[in-house]
Order: structure tokens, then sequence, then C-alpha cells
């Protein structure tokens, strides 16, 4: 009788040895996953901004901080570092006022309601690159139907047309219309997941109490600004969260699109870094421009989690 | 304030008659009661006066002036839903500010008023709160102060007392009634419990698949209910209904005295009550049974028929044993078993 606490404890310790082996198992793909393909090419980024490397040679020689030096004063980088703020809020600010609109508006009833609901989503659907060799196309330079539209209406093409007598308007040719053109395509691709995340909120906000300020006679806008928008601002803060990260990292609408041009005018940073890195063979100057994106990254989210946190109401 | 005038209102959803016919007068300043179980339509029909459904047809006054197009907003009234429907990220102070807000009111005329409401229900040292930091009754309170804070024509409460727990509803049902007999708003409330209905009501109206059953004085309605289905819904326990010689005859339990104990009426209702169970709750002794060559098929197949007597005055009540009980005549309801309405005619008649 002595002996079976004590065989017990054996069992239970062999069989605790196994729980610990499966649960090292469980989660090792996971912890390999993101050591091989986030944690080694991070550590390798620093490495080479902090290092000469290029695609063309074996060398690698320390040069300290020096390729952040250079950047900061390099007119390509500052031009990039501006249009990668400058996408990123005007992409915010578009999404969210068109995004509370689609939401609102599909939160009624009307007749063909799931059409309108299908083809809100379907850019999210469609594959980016697919998707964005048709705004090629929009943005032709002799055949895009956006012009070939503004010149039926007699808005260009013609003497006195309100934007100009050439037949085009060169949207990918021109230093500010490349900059719209690329907002406008993130937008696109944007939108129907802000949608989708602004119409989850409003579901949320209980019938009540949008009753309440009816009866309470606040008119729709009052509604609207007053209880709907504080109510669903938790979730809003995701939705630019997402909007944010999307737009800040992504380099496939500029790659597509204009390259960067015309002139190095609509480089982002991230786009930045992959022509000089990996098309210009220049690996330690692209990591260092890849780096500048990280405070960024970090602390813009950081502040949004914050603010996420302190306006959660119930 | 004003009169409420409901004419042949129908509210239907698809199928779904929710309202079937309602026509009501609401004097200015009463307090009238909506009593129904769930799905009887109260609420609808409530809802359908102050614009949040939209009536099929019929008519809908609020003072001189027909509403049925009107939407919400623009028929001054006030409401206060079961949930309280706080905004949960405004301050107290905010939250009862703003139906003022809404019609522009100047800062220091709402700040008066707000602090008058707030004092109204003793609500004055929360309004720097969030809804979230307040108990169930304070909730109430806010709710309440905010439906008062501007002169609305109508006030609807609907089932406002449902989320308080047992004590607090007690002291809110008197403060209710207090409230209105000093401010004198035309208030429609809407309650599935009875009690608070005979309690809180100058005028119950007892709802029933989207139709009204009847409407009329609480005590009225009470010892004179309409049909049986009245007759079942109000009192608790209900009252006992039997079908006796081709009748239905009502009677509520506190009507049913055993012979000894008191004294019957040369014209009294003799009745033999087979007593199968009793209750003893303090102050009153509840007994169950049944009544040989009677049937209680009106209330429901073996359902039993209960008498509630005070307990200080009854020493002879012998459980498993049959007994003469009496019902005094004019305590006799005696309704019509084909259409179950009542065929003897109101006393107060």
């Amino acid at each position: 009788m002595s002996l079976a606490p004590a065989k017990a404890t054996a069992a239970e310790r062999a069989s605790a040895r196994r729980d610990a082996l499966l649960a090292v198992g469980m989660i090792a793909p996971a912890v390999l996953f993101i050591v091989l393909l986030v944690g080694v090419p991070f550590g390798l980024a620093i490495y080479y901004s902090l290092h000469d490397v290029t695609t063309g040679g074996t060398a690698v020689k320390w040069v300290g901080l020096s390729h952040f030096v250079e950047l900061v004063g390099d007119r390509n980088f500052q031009q990039a570092l501006g249009n990668t703020i400058l996408f990123t809020v005007g992409t915010l600010v578009t999404v969210l006022v068109l995004g509370t609109i689609l939401a609102e508006l599909l939160m009624r009833d009307f007749r063909g309601k799931w059409v309108v609901r299908f083809l809100i989503l379907l850019p999210w659907t469609a594959p980016v690159a697919l998707g964005l060799i048709g705004w090629l196309w929009m943005y032709d330079s002799v055949f895009s139907p956006i012009d070939w539209f503004l010149r039926q209406v007699g808005l260009l093409g013609s003497r006195d047309a309100a934007l100009g007598v050439l037949p085009n308007l060169y949207w990918l040719g021109d230093k500010v219309l490349a900059k719209v053109s690329i907002i406008v395509v993130n937008v696109w691709r944007i939108l129907p997941l802000a949608t989708v995340i602004v119409l989850a909120g409003l579901n949320s906000v209980p019938r009540d109490v949008i009753e309440q300020a009816r009866v309470d006679r606040a008119g729709y806008f009052r509604r609207l600004f007053q209880v709907i928008l504080p109510m669903i601002s938790p979730i809003l803060m995701i939705a630019v969260l997402f909007t944010f990260i999307f737009t800040v990292a992504d380099m496939i609408p500029i790659f597509i699109l204009t390259r960067g041009g015309p002139a190095n005018s609509t480089n982002t940073l991230a786009s930045l870094a992959f022509f000089t890195g990996i098309l210009g063979g220049n690996l330690g100057r692209g990591a260092a421009i890849a780096l500048f994106l990280l405070p960024v990254l970090g602390g813009v989210s950081a502040v949004l989690l914050r603010l996420i946190r302190r306006s959660e109401v119930t | 304030m004003a009169k409420l005038t409901v004419r042949d209102v129908h509210t239907h959803f698809g199928s779904v008659k929710a309202v079937d016919g309602v026509s009501l007068d609401v004097r200015d300043g009463e307090f009238l009661v909506l009593l129904g179980a769930s799905g009887s339509g109260k609420t609808t029909l409530m809802r359908t006066v102050a614009g949040l459904e939209k009536l099929t047809s019929g008519e809908v006054s609020i003072g001189d002036r027909v509403v049925n197009g009107l939407p919400p907003n623009d028929r001054n009234i006030a409401m206060v839903f079961q949930s309280y429907a706080l905004y949960p990220h405004k301050s107290v102070y905010r939250n009862i500010s703003f139906p003022l807000e809404a019609v522009r009111t100047s800062k220091e005329k709402a700040r008066e008023r707000v602090e008058w409401a707030a004092n109204l229900f003793g609500i004055g040292h929360l309004l720097d709160r969030k809804p979230r930091m307040l108990s169930g009754g304070e909730r109430q309170r806010v709710a309440l102060a905010r439906a008062l804070v501007r002169e609305p024509n109508l006030f609807l409460l609907d089932e406002p007392l449902s989320n308080l727990d047992a004590k607090l509803r007690h002291q809110a049902r008197h403060e209710l009634k207090k409230l209105h007999g000093r401010i004198g708003i035309t208030t429609i409330y809407v309650t599935h419990d009875q009690v608070e209905a005979m309690g809180l009501g100058e005028r119950v109206a007892v709802m029933n698949f989207g139709k009204i059953e009847q409407i009329g004085k609480p005590s009225d309605i009470y010892r004179e209910p309409a049909n049986t289905f009245v007759a079942r819904f109000m009192g608790s326990p209900a009252m006992n209904l039997i079908s006796k010689d081709g009748d239905i005859l009502g009677f509520h339990p506190e009507n049913l005295l055993p012979v000894g104990d008191f004294q019957p009426d040369p014209d009294s209702l003799r009745l033999n009550f087979h007593v199968s169970g009793l209750e003893d709750l303090g102050a009153d002794l509840l007994l169950y049974g049944s009544i040989p060559g009677a049937d209680t098929t009106p209330m429901g197949e073996g359902t039993d028929v209960i008498a509630k007597l005070p307990a200080r005055l009854v020493s002879s009540i012998k459980v498993d044993a049959e007994q003469e009980f009496f019902v005094r005549e004019r305590y006799v309801n005696r309704f019509d078993p084909a259409t179950g309405r009542r065929t003897t005619a109101p006393a107060t008649a």
C-alpha cells in the first residue's frame, strides 16, 4: 500500500513529461515559422543596413549608420517618406468616409441589396495583380475610359473644356494625377474590408439606443455624429489600423502602375526600398530604407491600440 | 401635455397582426397602463404611438394633431425603454441634456433643466459618471430624468421596472406614481405585471392578440372582468373559473371562504371544496383543491381551484378532506361558456 502513491506519482511524472513534449511539438512549427520568416529576415535587414552589401559581390563592409545619414539628405528618400504619409492619410480619410456611408446604406433594406453588397465586396476578392492591370487600362494614356467619359460630357479635349484641350489627362504621367491614381486604387482595394468592419460595428449598436435618440428628437446627422459614430469608434479604430498597415507597407499598386514615376514622384518607402535594394542591387541601402518604416508602424499601431482600449465604453 | 387618441389602429408585420384594430382615448394628464402577456401587442401599440413602427391603417393623434406620418423626432414624446437605452459613451449629464441639445436650448437653460430633472430623481451626485458605473436603479433614474428633462406631450414607458430587483421595484412604483401626481404628463405605461398595473394605473387596458379585451379602472377590471381571458389574467393567484350547470362561474381566491370560520349570506353560492394541499405564506393561507361536481376546464384541464384565506382568521382547515365553502353572491362572476363573455351586468352600471 505504501508503494502505491509513489508509483502513481512516477506515472504522473512520466505523463507530465509526455504532455510537455507534446506541447513543445505542437508549438514548435509556429515558433519556427516566426523565427525563420520574421526573425531571420529582420535580423538580416538590420545587419545589411549597417553594412555595405550589394548583389554584385560577396564583400561585406561595416559602414555603421552612414546609410541612414545619407538617406536623410536624399531627395528621393524625402519624397518617398512624404508620399508614404500622403498616400496613407489620403487613403485612410477617404476609406473612412466612404466606408461609413456605404455601411450606413447597407444597413437599410432596399431592393437588390444583395447585388450591391456583392459588388462592394468584389474588389476584395479579386487578385491584386489582376485588378491592378484593369486599373492600368483605366489610367491608360490613350485609351483611358475615364478620359473617354470626360470627353463625352465635354469636360476634356475641346477648346473651352474645363480640364484642358488635350484629348487625355495622362493619369500616370502627371506628378499630381499619378498620386491621385495611387490613392484611388488603394481606396478601391481597402474599401470593401473597411465597409464590412464598419457594418459589423453598426450592427452592434443596440436598436433601442438609436430609437431612443429618435424619440429624443435627434435628426439623422445628430444621431450619426453624436450617437452612432462614438459608439462604434473602437471598431472604426480597427478599420483605421488595418487600412494604415495595408497602405503603409504595400508597394504593389506602385510597382504595377507607376514604378515610382514619373520622376520618382510616386515612390513610397516600401517601393523605394524594393527598387533600391532588390532591383538596384544595393542591399544595404534598401534595408536601411525599409527599416525606416519600423518605428513609424510600431508607434502608430501602439497609439491606435491605446485609443481603441480607451474608447471602449461598455 | 396633451390627450392621445387612437382610432382603429392596425399595425401588421407581414401576416402578423401585432396590433389589430385598437381604439383608445387617453385624457390629458391620465396614467394609462397597457397590460398584456408578451406577444399581446402592447409594446407594438406603444411603438406605433411613438412613431417607431409604421401603422398599417387607422389614426393616431396627439393633442389635436394627427401624427400618422410624423417621425418620432417630430412628435414631442418621451420614452423610457426597458433596457433604459442610455448613451454609453456620454456622461449622465450629457445623457440627460441630449434631448435639450436637439431642440437647441441655451447652455444655462439646459443646465437648469438637467439639474432640476436630476434632483427630481435624486441623482444629482452622479452627473459626471458614465452609465456603466451605475447600478440598475440609478440607470433607470437617469432614463426617467432624460425623458422628463424637456416638456413632452406624452410620456411612454416600456416595462421600465422589469430590470429592477423586487425590492427596488416596489419603491420605484411608488415613486413613479408620486411623480405622475406632481408633473401630470399624460402617460402610457406598458407592463406584463398585473400587480404593477393595478398599483399604477388610473385606467388599465388589457390586451390580447393585438386587441384590447377590456379597459377600465383597475378595481373594476379586477372585480368584474369582461371575459374569461381577463379573469385569468388579473389577480395573483388568478380568478377561479369552474363549469357548473352549463355556466362558467368565476370568483377570486380570497372570496372562497370556509363555512364555520365565516358566516355565509342566505344567497351565497355554497360549494364543497376538497382541499388537497396547503401553503402557509405567513399572512395568508393558500388552499389548493377541487370542487366535486364542477370541472375546471375553463382554466385548463387539471388546474386546481385556489382559496386564499387570511391566516389569523382561519382555524378549521383539514387537508385531504372535503369541507363546505361559500362565495358571496356579489363576488360571483358568470360567463357565457360559448363566448367567454361576462353575462352578469356590471354592478357599477
